[in-house]
């Protein structure tokens, strides 16, 4: 019985079988080229951004370059297109920047110390960890609510440069946390443990050896936060930013005891960002050219940040071996 | 006997040994710096309270001058004319219209741009491209506004003639393709968390590169390549600048991307541009929409983030 069912089913005849190998020989080229195919288009997709980017700037330095001199930076707002200059805005960047940066870096860096190495294991730790997800994902025009209610009106401080400092110190506070905490969790737990058997105290450890060795994964957050809050537009123009500001805010520095005054923190301001969505917003093409011009400046100083954080990364990856 | 053992008592309880008093004044240093650091990280706690209580506090005061059911049934949003109408869905119909746009641009560029980063590109390309997609996602979404009303309307208005200057298809297009590096990214960890020993299986069985990607990985991931998806509705649905500078801000109920629409976050730039005075009912609906803003990301979020973490355990 077994030995007939066997011969019924003996493998085809040699000459099917040859048939078979041409079908299956094509049917292996099919796929081959379909793999191919896929590659090609898989490359397209990725080169589709990165033409994006590159369109993107081209376009702005076409449309904006008569601007590129040394007026743009040094004139006031105007009502005359071609007079019109960006010295209140990057003034005002700069300064924004300065708080966003006494803000974010001390509060983030703190939180992230605490949740890597101090935190207990339990719903209170669980509950700061979800909060910072979430912030991450909360649309920056909502922080732009918050500090309207909390710090224009509330808090009353006003349409300053102090609560859009406070405003953009929160919205990149999640990035510089977890960017910390992977910096902290890449350290080999044998480091702290050496530093405690010579006596040391948590903090000692923590401070000494934890921070100094995660500084540079640290820093990469910084810049690329950093980069975010230097662009980021939503927000600021929440709170009520003036579009038109021909002032400077007091200097930060002076010439008489006790030489830091911080008037400035008050006063009314704009950014690079707003000064451009103003100039867009306007019907006059002439206008357009300076969008595009200060458009250009915002692009170049953003993906210097990020250009300058991902190559600190990676040169940390490459050298840091534990 | 008796007088010794109070004199040594008495040594003890006056004179505590400088050691001892060194580590109690550390303790008392280290648990200070222990309390400041917590407090920091009470911050992230203490900026999502604040924001739900701002936007709660403000939308309760405009909800006694607008019946809820006003809110979410009437199709006309004019808080700023004489005639005041308050109903959210024109505003929500130019979010998810924008936001539909800019999904059926970012889904099929992002999904297949991370099944190639991840199945296809040799170790060599990633390492360059991947850099180059986060770079495009640091550029600031104002420039992307300019792209959008300046570069790709007059192009696609040579394509639809009747295309007004203001309209939802640039801006979902340009929204699209700022979102693809970010998809990518969420969808290739996903697929990359799928065991070698999958492939390997598969490529045994004599699967093609393709269809191990496509029948086998992608099967595997998927949970974490729809959370990709709904992570970026909500990016979508929160974007600002590139609708409140090319999408229009005539809020009409419309499904159609042709036409020039509000979104939600374009209207709360349009009137926070203006002068409100604070504690009027149009500085009000701002919180309002701002809330509904907050709700619907919430959820997206939320969502997303439950199926990423499904992925994550199962492998």
């Amino acid at each position: 019985m077994m030995s007939t069912n066997m011969t019924t089913e003996t493998p085809p005849a040699p000459a099917s079988a040859l048939k078979n190998l041409g079908e299956v020989r094509a049917m292996i080229k099919r796929h081959k080229l379909n793999d191919y195919m896929f590659s090609l288009i898989g490359l397209l997709a990725l080169t589709l951004a990165l033409l994006t980017l590159l369109t993107l700037f081209t376009d702005l330095v076409m449309d904006g370059y008569q601007r590129f001199n040394m007026e743009f930076l040094t004139e006031f707002p105007s009502r005359r297109a071609a007079h019109a200059g960006l010295l209140s805005a990057w003034v005002g960047s700069a300064l924004v920047m300065l708080v966003t940066f006494l803000v974010a870096v001390p509060m983030g860096v703190a939180a992230g110390l605490y949740l890597e190495e101090y935190a207990p294991k339990n719903w209170f730790s669980d509950l700061i960890e979800i909060n910072v997800t979430n912030l991450a994902g909360v649309p920056s025009i909502v922080y732009g609510l918050l500090a309207l209610g909390l710090f224009v009106y509330i808090l009353d401080l006003g349409q300053s440069i102090l609560t859009a400092g406070l405003t953009l110190g929160l919205l990149i506070l999640p990035i510089v946390i977890v960017s910390t905490r992977e910096s902290i969790r890449a350290i080999p737990i044998a480091i702290r443990e050496a530093a405690y058997a010579v006596g040391a105290t948590k903090w000692q450890v923590v401070y000494d050896h934890v921070l100094k060795y995660s500084y540079g994964g640290i820093l990469t957050g910084v810049i690329i936060g950093m980069a975010r809050a230097l662009g980021e537009t939503a927000p600021i123009i929440t709170i009520g930013a003036l579009t038109f500001i021909a002032f400077l805010p007091p200097t930060p520095v002076t010439d008489v005891a006790p030489f830091i005054n911080f008037e400035w923190l008050s006063s009314g301001f704009t950014v690079l960002p707003i000064q451009m969505f103003n100039w867009l917003s306007r019907p006059d093409h002439a206008f357009h050219i300076n969008a595009a011009a200060t458009g250009a400046i915002i692009i170049v100083v953003t993906l210097l940040m990020n250009g300058t954080a991902i190559y600190l990364r990676y040169k940390i990856r490459k050298n840091i071996k534990w | 006997m008796n007088t010794a053992t109070t004199m040594l008592e008495q040594s003890i309880n006056l004179t505590i040994s400088p050691r001892l008093a060194k580590n109690i004044r550390r303790n008392i240093k280290e648990r200070i710096i222990e309390f400041m650091l917590m407090l920091a990280a009470l911050s992230a706690v203490f900026t999502t309270l604040s924001i739900v209580g701002v936007l709660l506090y403000e939308s309760l005061s405009f909800f006694k001058t607008v019946s809820v059911v006003d809110f979410f049934t009437d199709t006309q949003w004019t808080p700023l004319f004489e005639d005041a109408h308050y109903g959210i869905l024109p505003l929500v119909s130019g979010t998810l219209t924008t936001s539909a746009v800019a999904l059926a641009v970012t889904i099929p560029i992002g999904t297949i741009a991370a099944i190639y980063l991840s199945e296809f590109a040799s170790h060599k390309t990633r390492e360059i491209v991947k850099p180059i997609l986060e770079l495009l996602v640091g550029v600031p979404t104002i420039v992307f506004g300019y792209f959008a009303l300046l570069f790709l309307t007059p192009i696609l208005q040579k394509i639809f003639p009747d295309l007004p200057g203001f309209n939802m298809l640039s801006a979902g297009i340009v929204m699209g393709i700022m979102i693809v590096p970010y998809i990518a990214s969420v969808a290739e960890d996903a697929m990359r968390a799928v065991p070698m020993s999958m492939r390997e299986g598969s490529y045994a069985m004599g699967a093609t590169r393709f269809q191990t990607a496509v029948r086998v990985v992608t099967p595997a991931a998927i949970s974490g390549i729809v959370a990709a998806y709904i992570l970026g509705i909500s990016r979508a649905v929160g974007e600002t600048m590139v609708v409140a500078v090319a999408a229009g801000q005539q809020p009409i109920v419309s499904f159609n991307p042709m036409e020039s629409a509000a979104t939600i976050t374009a209207f709360i730039v349009q009137v926070a541009m203006g002068d409100l005075p604070h504690g009027s009912i149009g500085y009000q609906s701002i919180f309002a929409a701002g809330l509904v803003l907050l709700m619907m990301t919430l959820c997206f979020n939320i969502l997303g983030h439950m199926l990423r973490k499904k992925y994550h355990e199962r492998y």
